[in-house]
């Protein structure tokens, strides 16, 4: 038998929290005149005090209204510690201090001056009487035997089929939200022999140009022309190809099995862009040559093939093959031999 | 004075259309309780109203488009750069509109307190107790509004496209790109592509204007509909029961009171934009995909999703061809969400082990529900651990400390913060409730001394008023849920005994310990008893100080 044909319980039932034990309810506190209930004078001052807040709000109304036309838009107003746009603050004070002010009276007249007995509402049950519940439940059964909706039960299932693939156009019509991934995050537009460039003057950089312990932040020459053909493009392509170009004295460097000629005389390259979330790392500490993500702190050593020393991410930041071309600038081997930034499901 | 049976004529007009006297009657003089957490809410509610008037003023210059511009503007500082034109304008409105930047700064701070007074006011409803039957609902719905105000702040701190804003959604970027499966596909959808692309602040814009907004609107509108239809909860208290509701009428009082409380909101909040800067974008320059500013800071409501990216260590697993990267899927896709909707569904948790199922509409008192203020604190704690989190980096300079070891802390902290914040809640609470419990059997302290022929010193106590008992015993007394026999009559064993002896176990860990209100002998007993002489505190020579014959602690 389940609990639903039982008789309802008294507990069931709206509002059978038994809280008047062991002391019996009082009821309510008797009523205690204010001072402004008694003293007519009180309840003036009272009243003066209102008027008085509603009605310099209203001067400061009108004040925000001449300091919009009277004070220049760019003039600074330098007071203590205040320091900023004088058209902005004094607006801001004027208009901010009338409704404080209205706030204020409003809740001041209520407070003193309005009738303070409480007063008592009846609560009703949440639930519907089993009388609001016997004439629902009838007017529906009316309504499903009127349609037939429950008997000709090929009309409610092709009627559920029909609405239920409705949804299919709803996702669908979202398809040209954006292309398909595809190869896009596995590719840079670094490629062999592109120049590495500062990536504030946009100009190449020599080896002779980096002392030991010196970080440049750099990025690949083909970069700056993509702005003028694409904005977009541009700021794609920026968002995967900046780098960090930092020379360490060769004997501190661990270098890898595989990457002994990834670097020019102490000269290595990695990508700017965080393993983690994609953050651009960029706090360099010479003395361990550790550099840090702002965002997230994962922290990276440089002289050692950028693997993670501390921090959230797991991965090392990829490294770009360097080599010298024939008029001595810093250019690429290779592009990346990984795909750069914050790790992804298919990215194996 | 004789009483109109007709309205004067402009209302008539309203009242042959709409009827408003039957609307009104019943609600003109609805009454509300009155007390100071009960504002909490509507600091909520008088936020959002702001930022509707304030978004919509900055929608008039905004212009929602990543199209490249050079800046033109009296910004001399960055005249010339090429911007997107979101950014522009955001710098039009800042210094060229005048009043342009109160309102953004008023915008972003109506935010910041918006999503903080919900918490606040989730907080209270908690604590008390309010989110019982039949509130479960308003309090998903307003679950559903905190999530959603949550959502809406993040987008909005996306629009202006500055360096801070681009980095935030660079981040949210390389999270949802570790979702399994589709990480990369969701990526592409949101932003049109790769990151940054041209597409998201125009697809953001109409999101944080239209979609959220409205949606919140419609849930305002069923939240407030339930608070009235429900009737607002009060404190037990003398002539206030589960039946009815003792407080002042919606007219005039509330009229003036929540309606001034308005003002005051829109007031400070228009101070604070006048005199506290916030989101300077001008200072952080234009989104740049290779910059970034050090000690950025998200604003408060996201720290503790940032503080969970930060601590949890880094690694991930390769293998088939696949990466799973643990460091974003449990701190970011996994813990937060679990957390939230494990608050979410508590007052069903509750519900099951207390295996209550009566209305409620006396609110308990943190102290008389030991075991839950112990959980909300729990939560408390592991929020503001993982908060903490978020500006691990910030705490690391400021107090000289080293970023590891406070990384370091932090990831045990979260742990075990809250078990310890539990414990310590939850014995605070049993000891409020037995102080009230002292002061209800043996009566107030009244320091007099007494001396007697014999030379016996006895402090007297006062009896507290009717009406101070009553408000302490006028609660439920909290029996454990009770499972009934393993076998009925027969011999057949209750099916899923199982199930129904951990919610028993759980059910008597939850009420365990909290003191129960007194019986009636047992209050009649200790009035009686007060008058004995073994009330009497000797002082002698071992009696250390005179406080301890004062303090009734015997």
């Amino acid at each position: 038998m389940s609990d639903k044909n039982l008789p309802v319980k008294p507990e069931d039932e709206h509002g059978a929290v038994e809280v008047a034990e062991p002391i019996p309810d009082p009821g309510l506190e008797p009523h205690e005149p204010r001072i402004t209930d008694i003293d007519p004078k009180a309840a003036d001052r009272v009243e003066r005090q209102v008027s008085g807040m509603f009605g310099l709000a209203t001067l400061l109304v009108v004040g925000s209204c001449v300091a919009y036309f009277a004070i220049p838009r760019d003039s600074i107003l330098e007071f203590g510690p205040l320091s900023g746009n004088a058209n902005n603050m004094v607006i801001g004070l004027c208009i901010g201090l009338a409704l404080f002010l209205i706030g204020a009276g409003a809740i001041q007249w209520a407070k003193k001056l309005m009738v303070d007995e409480e007063i008592s509402e009846e609560r009703h049950p949440a639930h519907s009487s089993p009388q609001q519940i016997a004439e629902i439940t009838e007017a529906f059964k009316e309504g499903t035997v009127e349609s037939g909706f429950g008997r000709r039960k090929m009309i409610r299932n092709s009627l559920i089929g029909a609405l239920g693939v409705l949804g299919l156009p709803a996702v669908i019509l979202l398809r040209d939200l954006g292309p398909l991934p595809g190869r896009a995050l596995y590719n840079t537009i670094w490629a062999k022999g592109i120049r590495v460039v500062n990536d504030v003057t946009d100009r190449p950089i020599k080896p002779s140009d980096l002392i030991v312990g010196q970080l440049v932040n750099a990025a690949p020459a083909n970069l700056a022309p993509l702005q003028e053909e694409s904005a977009v493009e541009y700021q794609n392509a920026k968002a995967k190809a900046a780098v960090i170009v930092v020379r360490i004295k060769p004997s501190e460097i661990r270098t890898k099995p595989g990457r002994e000629n990834w670097g020019v005389d102490g000269i290595l390259c990695y990508s700017k862009i965080c393993t983690h979330v994609g953050c651009p790392i960029s706090l360099y500490e010479q003395t361990t040559h550790h550099v840090l993500c702002p965002c997230h702190q994962s922290t990276f050593d440089l002289a050692d093939s950028a693997k993670v020393v501390f921090g959230p991410a797991a991965r090392p930041l990829p490294q770009l093959p360097l080599a010298v071309d024939s008029e001595g600038y810093l250019v690429a081997q290779s592009g990346f031999t990984e795909p750069v930034g914050p790790s992804f499901f298919e990215r194996g | 004075m004789s009483t109109n049976t007709e309205f004067p004529g402009p209302v008539k007009w309203v009242d042959d259309r709409l009827g408003i006297a039957k609307i009104g009657k019943k609600n003109l003089r609805k009454v509300f309780p009155d007390h100071w957490s009960f504002m909490l809410g509507e600091i909520a509610l008088y936020s959002f109203i702001i930022l509707i008037l304030t978004g919509t003023f900055l929608t008039f210059w905004f212009k929602p488009s990543m199209a490249e511009v050079e800046y033109q503007g009296s910004y001399s500082l960055l005249k010339g750069l090429h911007m997107s034109e979101a950014y522009a304008s955001t710098l039009d409105i800042t210094f060229d509109v005048r009043g342009g930047l109160l309102m953004r700064q008023i915008h972003h701070w109506a935010a910041v307190l918006f999503i903080a007074a919900m918490m606040v006011h989730l907080l209270r409803m908690f604590f008390t107790g309010a989110f019982r039957k039949p509130r479960e609902l308003n309090w998903l719905i307003g679950f559903g509004m905190l999530f959603l105000g949550i959502v809406e702040g993040f987008i909005g701190y996306g629009l202006p496209d500055d360096l801070l804003s681009g980095t935030g959604l660079r981040i949210t970027n390389g999270m949802i790109q570790a979702s399994p499966v589709v990480g990369t596909y969701m990526n592409f959808f949101i932003f049109g592509g790769e990151f940054p692309g041209d597409d998201f602040v125009s697809r953001f814009f109409i999101v944080h204007v239209l979609l959220i907004p409205g949606i919140i609107l419609a849930l305002v509108t069923a939240h407030l509909f339930l608070v009235v239809y429900h009737k607002h909860t009060q404190y037990a208290g003398p002539g206030r029961t589960q039946k009815n509701v003792v407080g002042y009428p919606l007219f005039p009082v509330y009229t003036a009171k929540a309606g001034g409380f308005f003002f005051v909101v829109f007031g400070i909040t228009a101070l604070m934009g006048a005199l506290m800067q916030i989101n300077p974008v001008w200072l952080y320059g234009p989104y740049n995909p290779a910059e970034v500013t050090a000690g950025a800071q998200p604003d408060w409501y996201m720290g503790w999703l940032e503080g969970s990216v930060r601590i949890f260590p880094g690694f991930e697993s390769h293998f088939w061809g696949i990466t799973l990267s643990w460091n974003l899927i449990i701190p970011a896709l996994i813990v937060p969400p679990a957390f939230v909707t494990l608050v979410a569904l508590y007052p069903f948790i509750e519900g099951w082990i207390t295996g209550d199922k009566r209305e409620h509409h006396l609110l308990d008192r943190p102290r008389d529900m030991p075991t839950r203020t112990g959980i909300g604190v729990a939560f408390i704690v592991f929020y503001a651990m993982l908060w903490i989190g978020g500006g691990n980096d910030l705490i690391a300079t400021h107090f000289n400390l080293s970023l590891n070891h406070v990384t370091w802390f932090l990831r045990f902290a979260v742990i075990l913060g809250p078990i310890l914040g539990f414990w310590v809640a939850r014995r605070w609470a049993i000891s409020l409730q037995r102080a009230d419990q002292d002061r209800l059997l043996h009566g107030l302290e009244t320091g007099v001394i007494m001396r007697s022929p014999e030379g016996k010193y006895t402090e007297k106590h006062q009896p507290i008023s009717t009406y101070e008992a009553y408000s302490i015993t006028a609660r439920d007394r909290l029996v454990p849920h009770e499972i009934g026999p393993e076998t009925d009559e027969n011999g057949v064993r209750a099916p899923r005994r199982a199930l129904h002896k951990a919610r028993a176990a759980l059910s008597r860990f939850y009420f365990a310990d909290a003191v129960q209100k007194p019986t009636t002998q047992e209050l009649e007993a200790a009035h009686e008893h007060a008058h004995d002489a073994d009330e009497i505190h000797e002082l002698t020579e071992d009696t250390e100080t005179y406080r301890e014959v004062t303090s009734d602690r015997s």
